[in-house]
């Protein structure tokens, strides 16, 4: 026998469930007054530098159904490349940019959509420097735990071409599954939970 | 305070057989939309190791009293009243400050305030069911709310979910990011119900259900369940701040 680590195991994940928007974006299914305004449903304002752009998604089920019932959180650095975020020690980011959105896609389409700014470049753990992204986080009815992908940009095919998360996939066939495609100021992105064209999702 | 200087060290990998797996068929919605391939794995990076963070100032007085929050002037929601507390820990058993806690529910009757619940128990028309608060410096929280009924599902035939409350919670880092559920100590619906069957080990399931704690409780007013969430843990960052502390 050694002495133990004592270390806590972390609570187990659980669904969101199909009522999800009561919790984290009631103004949105209707109960209003409790709270101003739902968070993360504004990204940038007047002050906010960078790039607008406006990101369309959707995420599709085994059978080619788009969820209506899904909600997605964003997370990604302002436009020079740094995280609102107190763990960002190379500077402080954009006081005007929060860098986390949290959109519900809606319940007749499955449309998810929001405006931000393209993220800059931000550095891997050995210095080379990452495509701009921006990380994603999917809950919804039957996703046991969260899933976490990456959204890349169309228009970035160089610096895409040298981005360590994207040159290290062994399948890549399957990078596409992380590009937005750029029209005019808007990226159109499906996620695609299963099948053929399955989107890579991470264990980070 | 422990936390003064923001941690910036990667964090503990998930241990992917204590969390529910992506299919679980018994679950029968997680069939179509669980991913057939395996997840792939990097060291984490900024992207990973930062998070969004709230400030206490976004929240109303009313925000963690679910009894109160929806209801008209002078009413309050019906049903038993209960004080739900607890602390966000991460896998180090250190108390996470700051952290927004959010959660959700049905109402004593088991209904839920959102149009595509479609039960017929009634509404109570002086509860929401949403409510929030961001923990102090030593990682507590609290809210007031009514113990939730159990509904049925369109699982299988027959399924109820045990009575329980959706928690949300973020951590520090993007990656901390977690929702779950608290259950009720006691209730012989837990071990009926195929969301909690997702789970394979039943000690992480015991882990979600929340003690009744009569020191807790406010005579002639609420009981109390204390229900703590463990989140995870991140390595001391040696080489960027100094030995000392770690």
């Amino acid at each position: 026998m050694v002495q133990q680590l004592g270390r806590l195991k972390e609570s187990a994940s659980q669904t969101a469930g199909p009522y999800v928007h009561i919790g984290l974006t009631p103004n949105f299914c209707g109960i209003a007054g409790v709270y101003p305004e739902d968070l993360g449903t504004r990204l940038v304002g007047e002050k906010t530098r960078g790039e607008r752009v406006r990101i369309e998604m959707r995420v599709i089920d085994g059978t080619g159904t788009p969820l209506k019932d899904v909600l997605v959180e964003t997370w990604q650095a302002d436009a020079d490349g740094l995280y609102n975020s107190p763990s960002e020690t190379r500077g402080a980011a954009d006081p005007h940019f929060p860098g986390w959105a949290r959109i519900a896609s809606d319940m007749e389409t499955g449309l998810l959509a929001f405006d931000t700014v393209k993220p800059g470049r931000v550095p891997f753990p050995d210095g080379r420097m990452m495509a701009p992204h921006i990380s994603l986080w999917i809950v919804a009815r039957g996703i046991n735990l969260g899933l976490a992908t990456r959204l890349y940009f169309s228009d970035e095919e160089e610096a895409n071409a040298e981005d360590p998360v994207l040159t290290r996939l062994e399948h890549q066939n399957r990078v596409p599954t992380l590009i937005a495609t750029r029209r005019d100021d808007t990226y159109t992105f499906d996620i695609h939970l299963q099948g053929d064209k399955e989107t890579v999702f991470f264990d980070i | 305070m422990k936390n003064a200087k923001p941690e910036t060290g990667s964090f503990f990998q998930r241990d992917r057989t204590w969390h529910p797996p992506v299919l679980t068929p018994l679950y029968k919605t997680s069939v179509t939309r669980s991913p057939q391939r395996a997840p792939i794995s990097f060291a984490n990076t900024l992207s990973e190791i930062t998070g969004p963070t709230f400030d206490h100032e976004i929240l109303g007085a009313l925000d963690n009293d679910l009894t109160l929050n929806f209801a008209r002037p002078g009413e309050s929601a019906i049903g038993p009243r209960i004080i739900v507390y607890g602390r966000v820990l991460d896998e180090r058993g250190i108390g996470l400050p700051n952290v927004l806690v959010e959660f959700w529910q049905a109402n004593a009757g088991g209904r839920y305030r959102h149009k595509k619940d479609g039960y017929l128990a009634p509404l109570d028309p002086n509860f929401g069911g949403c409510g929030r608060a961001i923990t102090d410096e030593e990682g507590n929280y609290s809210f007031r709310t009514v113990m939730p009924g159990p509904y049925p599902w369109p699982n299988g035939p027959n399924d109820w979910r045990p009575a329980h409350i959706h928690f949300s919670v973020f951590g520090h880092g993007f990656v901390q990011r977690l929702i779950t559920q608290m259950y009720f100590e006691g209730d012989p619906m837990i071990w009926q119900c195929p969301i909690v069957g997702t789970i394979p080990d039943r000690a992480a399931v015991e882990g979600l259900i929340a003690a009744l704690d009569m020191a807790a409780t406010v005579p002639m007013d609420a009981r109390a369940y204390k229900f703590d969430l463990v989140l995870r843990g991140r390595r001391s960052t040696l080489f960027e701040n100094r030995m000392e502390g770690n």
